[in-house]
């Protein structure tokens, strides 16, 4: 599903963030990725959701050669992956229904197919019920639960998560956690950034260590 | 798998957009899609102006700005129209006119008609007596009670001549001017075309300055759209960035702001309708008065419904321009 091989990022300013990283994800595996901070967890996920573009090493998802993917092809891609952030990146002035509803609308599905699609990905993370609400209204933990609804809302191949519980305490972690093993159980591969060694420890995933850019465990 | 249909479907609408050969293909499934980007493009088309009306201080300013500009541009192009409107009765006037003397008898005054009416590049030669012409003056000058006031009528007789056709534009009507002037009973010979293509060239110099100054105030609104466009792009910057991660193609992201330029420009267009209107209405009143003064048919010409809806479509128009011109270059820059 997901292949890097060999792959480098420079910036001019600060050199190399990440050197020769190869890994393989299988359709439906879920894995962590890990390192301290400013080890190039966050550049390797901007490298996947293509908001970096590096020229050194291969990319594959889904078939697809992400390093040579034409800027106007991105979108494409990017609708078979959903995102998650620490900072959840909810629009604020927007109910919990147009938030989810974002990447349907995107797409440009009908309203009725949008309605429909929204009630079961708030369902599937419990907050079936509060549509009309706005995200400032919600807890952190709902927070990311709907930013985790907007990321499965159009079945993505993939979820990407970039430190989910970093603003969540231990239990609203391990309830997101769990949502996650719930994806991964219907064939949706996982990747998720985390530094939160407890809460990888406690869950036996595959555990993707990076260090100063270069991957030393879980090739 | 099956979470691929819908997006390999997708792909196929915008490949269908492209190529409009391929709907018969695509089938039923096409409509369905057609439906999905009408009300993608209603949905934009709407929100922009749900934006609009929320951001009501902006939008206002904004509009009564355009609409100052657009209207400078319309009454300038009103001014002309009606100007040249003072010309169209006159265009085919391409007659001479020799005053003679105050001591030439009416007696002599025919005489020398019938000699003119001898030049073979004569048409047509008409003695107008000293009563004739004040009576003409006393009608069309809106002066008569001054000139009643005369003890003794200042008007000379005028001799008429209208040269035949074919003598119209070259220099051969000039001389004929010239040896008419020759004649001792001549005092003075006019050209009558010459004051009505000097008076043409004038309106034809007004209308390349207006124009001109039409041209500038469309960029002016094209900038200043512009510019409010960049203001709300950098407002909604995170919307448009989260946007784009969740696969938004920069058309999409792009769409809602043409829309608000659209807004702009088209309520612009009306607005400055009004205002092109209400001066004219304004002014009405006096220029009629004036105009019955001279004994004119003069009317003011007010926009028309052709002209009205080409203000209206050429300010939407620029307001789209002038943001697609911002939006084009900064949408492909946020990701």
């Amino acid at each position: 599903m997901l292949k890097f091989d060999n792959v480098s990022m420079r910036y001019p300013e600060v050199g190399d963030v990440l050197r020769n990283v190869s890994f393989h994800l299988e359709k439906g595996e879920i894995a962590f990725l890990t390192g301290h901070s400013g080890a190039g967890k966050s550049t390797l996920f901007k490298l996947i959701t293509m908001m970096e573009r590096t020229q050194r090493g291969k990319i594959t998802f889904n078939n697809k050669d992400l390093i040579r993917l034409r800027s106007s092809k991105v979108p494409w891609v990017r609708r078979e992956m959903g995102l998650i952030f620490q900072d959840y990146k909810l629009l604020n002035d927007r109910t919990v229904f147009d938030n989810v509803a974002l990447p349907l609308v995107v797409m440009g599905y009908s309203y009725g197919e949008i309605a429909r699609r929204v009630r079961a990905a708030l369902d599937k993370v419990g907050l079936l019920g509060k549509e009309r609400k706005y995200p400032l209204t919600l807890s952190g933990g709902e927070q990311q639960r709907v930013g985790i609804a907007r990321a499965v809302v159009n079945k993505p191949l993939m979820i990407l998560a970039d430190e989910p519980t970093g603003n969540l305490d231990p239990e609203l972690s391990a309830e997101i956690m769990y949502l996650f093993e719930q994806f991964q159980q219907i064939g949706t591969t996982v990747l998720i950034a985390s530094h939160d060694i407890s809460l990888i420890s406690k869950l036996n995933h595959r555990v993707l260590k990076l260090d100063h850019g270069q991957l030393v465990s879980g090739e | 798998m099956q979470q691929h249909k819908p997006r390999h479907n997708h792909n196929r609408v915008i490949e269908a957009k492209r190529n409009t050969k391929q709907t018969s293909r695509v089938g039923g499934d096409f409509s369905d899609k057609l439906r999905a980007y009408r009300d993608l493009h209603a949905h934009a088309l709407f929100s922009s102006l749900g934006r609009l009306v929320a951001a009501r201080v902006n939008a206002v300013l904004t509009i009564i700005v355009l609409s100052i500009s657009i209207s400078l541009a319309c009454g300038f192009y009103l001014l002309v129209e009606n100007a040249e409107q003072l010309t169209t009765d006159l265009e085919t006037s391409n007659q001479i006119s020799l005053f003679l003397r105050d001591d030439v008898s009416l007696a002599s005054a025919t005489r020398l008609a019938n000699g003119i009416q001898l030049d073979p590049s004569v048409q047509a030669v008409k003695v107008i007596t000293k009563e004739e012409a004040l009576k003409e003056f006393e009608d069309f000058s809106g002066f008569g009670e001054a000139i009643k006031a005369l003890e003794k009528n200042p008007l000379p007789i005028v001799l008429q001549v209208i040269p035949k056709n074919s003598l119209e534009d070259g220099q051969n009507i000039e001389t004929l001017v010239e040896n008419f002037k020759q004649a001792g009973e001549v005092d003075f010979a006019q050209l009558d075309l010459q004051w009505v293509k000097r008076l043409q060239l004038m309106i034809e110099v007004a209308r390349v300055s207006v124009t001109l100054l039409g041209v500038l105030l469309g960029l002016a609104v094209l900038f200043i759209t512009g510019n409010t466009i960049r203001l709300e792009l950098h407002n909604r910057q995170d919307e448009i960035v989260i946007a784009k991660l969740v696969g938004a193609t920069n058309n999409f992201v792009q769409r809602p702001f043409l829309y608000s330029g659209f807004w702009i420009g088209f309520f612009s267009g009306i607005s400055a309708w009004f205002i092109v209107t209400l001066m004219m209405l304004v002014i009405k009143q006096p220029i009629e008065k004036l105009s019955m003064l001279y004994n004119s048919s003069f009317h003011l010409v007010f926009m028309g419904f052709f002209e009205t809806v080409a203000l209206i479509l050429i300010s939407a128009g620029l307001g789209v321009a002038g943001s697609w011109l911002v939006v084009h270059l900064q949408v492909r820059k946020i990701s």
